[in-house]
């Protein structure tokens, strides 16, 4: 079983404006209103890269910044763990359009911009952070791929971590095949000891063997956490948003899942 | 960190297929680097190809996953006895206790770039046998990976461009001291694609030669594929004296630059120091470092200058991507094999291609081969995005 707590939370999704702005919808206290995620640049970054930026960093930046900003933590100072599914899907279908002709002319930003971990490293020049940062992908279970590795930095080296989910549509044609229904993104600062700014604590266990999802009782976020991979972590902010001592179940492919209790601070 | 074991290991790559044939061609300094001739490619370049590829298809009950990626994966599980060594350590450990962490770059994506150019000319979709989930997607190779060796514990992919398979250690660190498993096949694979050619060429690091790391004339990386997976395990029992280890690992971000490294070398400063720390060693303990060593003009000097300022010329270092390439998401994975075997073999490889060497990098920069008792080896891998990462590899002290 590893224990950790949680200091600050970002979130930035369609209809979800933000982790303290959402609290109440995520609570089951106020009607979920799904609108357009309100994507927009990050005053983090110079302004070159701000140019450069594609949805994965805006989407990264956004729940990032407000997370450590609830912390009360300098961005420079926690390790990074960045999960999704996809990477800059917008960025890796205009490669794929312009390798298809002649004359294949990537430019040097399409390129940089498609490494799974640019937002990370955009993260890390935005936040003056030197610290570990690692970048994951598992397909739909990206979220509990993250939340585990996070969890072990935490408990293993004793790292103060933010993880970051995030995860936007592909355009077609390749949405066709991998649909992923809206931009959105989620962050947590987890740490292995409670501070004054912690607010939830989480145990969690990597369990062997399927088990029954914990779901949104709203439709609409359950239809935006199953149409997302980042989303998938929903659950968990929804316990934390609700003050009240819970039982959450995300699935790891259908070998495995996490099984989290999530207690209020 | 408590070492851990390094049971088992395997090596596909352009030098030949398992550790042995890297290991002759280390010996006889063959490179595996040629003039590029890969699918339409157009580029004035020298690549290091996996020719035994175009022979290999994966098993059939896997074939939607069916792409150069898995394929090279296959090929390189099959060596060394790996594949075989995985059925005891299933038997041992049971298939849901067994991780699976892998680096990778860019994945399957040549499967993606192919299928592109055959569109619906009416509705533009993709081809019907294109899949994207076992191919394109960066986690394929963890997923294909599993379902060959039949594992079923925790797995993911980190891709963090050319630090992946050297990050994946650490991650497997800590999934066996968090108890999340008991053993951990870590690993990496990349192969050839238009994106990576066509990309590293707008950036202008790509060598029109074949790369010679650490000269004073080099001029760009040499782009490889190839793949290796080891197996960690616990030190339960006593080991043999010849037990490799993996021993400390260190992790970093430059913040400074998407596509250049932080020109004094920041960021590999703190991975190797916390490499040094996570041993339990001092700089003096290393008995050979396997440089990043791309042969970018940015890469060496940044590298370089953060050796000499932690080492000196008291170490012997070298760059090995002048036989193997750029292995991007499998150099980590693969020099790491390198420096067990330059454990092993009491070997210090020198550097192919490389002629004249930078005479602004005062380190102990080797191009000949040599002998010598190596007990310690670090190896360095840098990614862009300012990912570092550096082991230590070899014997426990």
């Amino acid at each position: 079983m590893m224990r950790l707590f949680i200091e600050g939370a970002g979130l930035l999704g369609p209809g979800l404006d933000g982790w303290s702005a959402s609290r109440l919808v995520l609570a089951g206290n106020a009607a979920y209103a799904p609108a357009p995620t309100n994507l927009r640049p990050s005053d983090m970054l110079p302004a070159a890269e701000r140019r450069r930026s594609g949805v994965p960093i805006k989407l990264a930046l956004a729940v990032g910044q407000e997370a450590f900003l609830q912390a009360g933590r300098g961005t420079g100072t926690a390790a990074t763990v960045f999960t999704s599914s996809g990477g800059d899907n917008d960025n890796v279908h205009a490669i794929n359009t312009i390798l298809a002709t002649a004359p294949r002319e990537v430019s040097p930003t399409r390129f940089h911009n498609s490494v799974h971990n640019a937002a990370a490293g955009y993260w890390c020049i935005a936040a003056g952070s030197h610290e570990p940062s690692t970048s994951l992908c598992a397909h739909d279970a990206s979220f509990a791929a993250g939340l585990l590795e996070s969890a072990t930095q935490v408990t293993v080296d004793s790292a103060v971590v933010a993880l970051i989910a995030y995860d936007h549509p592909y355009p077609e044609p390749l949405n066709a095949l991998r649909p992923i229904t809206a931009p959105f993104g989620m962050a947590l600062i987890l740490t292995l000891r409670q501070s004054n700014k912690t607010f939830g604590a989480i145990e969690m266990d990597f369990v062997s063997g399927k088990a029954e999802e914990t779901r949104m009782q709203d439709a609409g976020l359950e239809a935006l956490r199953c149409g997302v991979p980042a989303a998938r972590g929903l659950p968990l902010l929804s316990a934390l948003a609700s003050g009240k001592p819970s039982q959450v179940n995300i699935a790891y492919f259908n070998d495995n899942h996490l099984n989290i209790r999530v207690v209020p601070c | 960190m408590q070492p851990l074991v390094i049971s088992h290991r395997a090596l596909a790559n352009s030098l030949g297929l398992g550790s042995s044939a890297t290991m002759d061609a280390l010996r006889t300094r063959r490179s595996g680097l040629n003039p590029c001739a890969f699918l339409d490619v157009d580029l004035e370049t020298y690549i290091a190809k996996v020719e035994a590829l175009d022979r290999v298809s994966v098993r059939a009950d896997l074939s939607q996953y069916d792409c150069r990626n898995n394929r090279l994966a296959q090929l390189c599980l099959e060596q060394d006895g790996f594949a075989d060594a995985i059925v005891a350590a299933k038997e041992k450990y049971g298939a849901a206790r067994i991780g699976v962490f892998l680096g990778t770059s860019t994945s399957g994506i040549l499967q993606t770039e192919l299928a592109y150019r055959r569109l619906d000319s009416q509705t533009s979709a993709l081809p019907p046998d294109f899949h994207y989930a076992e191919t394109q997607n960066t986690y394929s190779l963890a997923g294909f990976v599993c379902r060959y060796l039949g594992l079923a514990g925790p797995s993911f992919v980190v891709s963090s461009a050319c630090s992946s398979s050297a990050k994946v250690f650490a991650n497997a660190m800590r999934m066996l001291a968090a108890g999340v498993c008991d053993a951990a096949v870590v690993g990496g694979v990349d192969s050839l694609c238009l994106s990576t050619l066509y990309g590293f060429n707008s950036l202008g690091l790509v060598s029109r030669f074949p790369c010679k790391p650490y000269d004073a004339d080099r001029d760009g990386i040499s782009i490889g594929e190839g793949a290796g997976f080891v197996l960690i395990e616990r030190a339960t029992e006593a080991k043999s004296s010849d037990a490799m280890f993996l021993l400390g690992v260190g992790e970093s971000s430059d913040a400074y630059h998407m596509s250049t490294p932080h020109p004094e070398g920041l960021g590999a400063k703190l991975a190797m120091q916390r490499a040094l720390d996570s041993a339990g060693i001092a700089a003096t303990d290393i008995d050979y470092i396997n440089l990043h060593g791309t042969a970018t003009k940015s890469n060496d000097a940044s590298e370089g200058n953060a050796v000499a300022e932690m080492f000196g010329e008291s170490v012997p270092c070298s760059s090995t991507k002048g036989w193997t390439g750029h292995l991007l998401g499998a150099a980590g994975i693969t020099e790491a094999i390198i420096a067990i075997l330059a454990v092993e073999h009491g070997f210090i490889p020198g550097s192919v291609n490389t002629q004249r060497l930078d005479p602004a990098l005062p380190i102990d920069y080797r191009i000949d081969n040599a002998s010598g008792k190596i007990n310690r080896v670090l190896s360095n891998s840098f990614g862009f995005g300012g990912s570092n990462c550096s082991l230590v590899l070899g014997r426990q002290a």
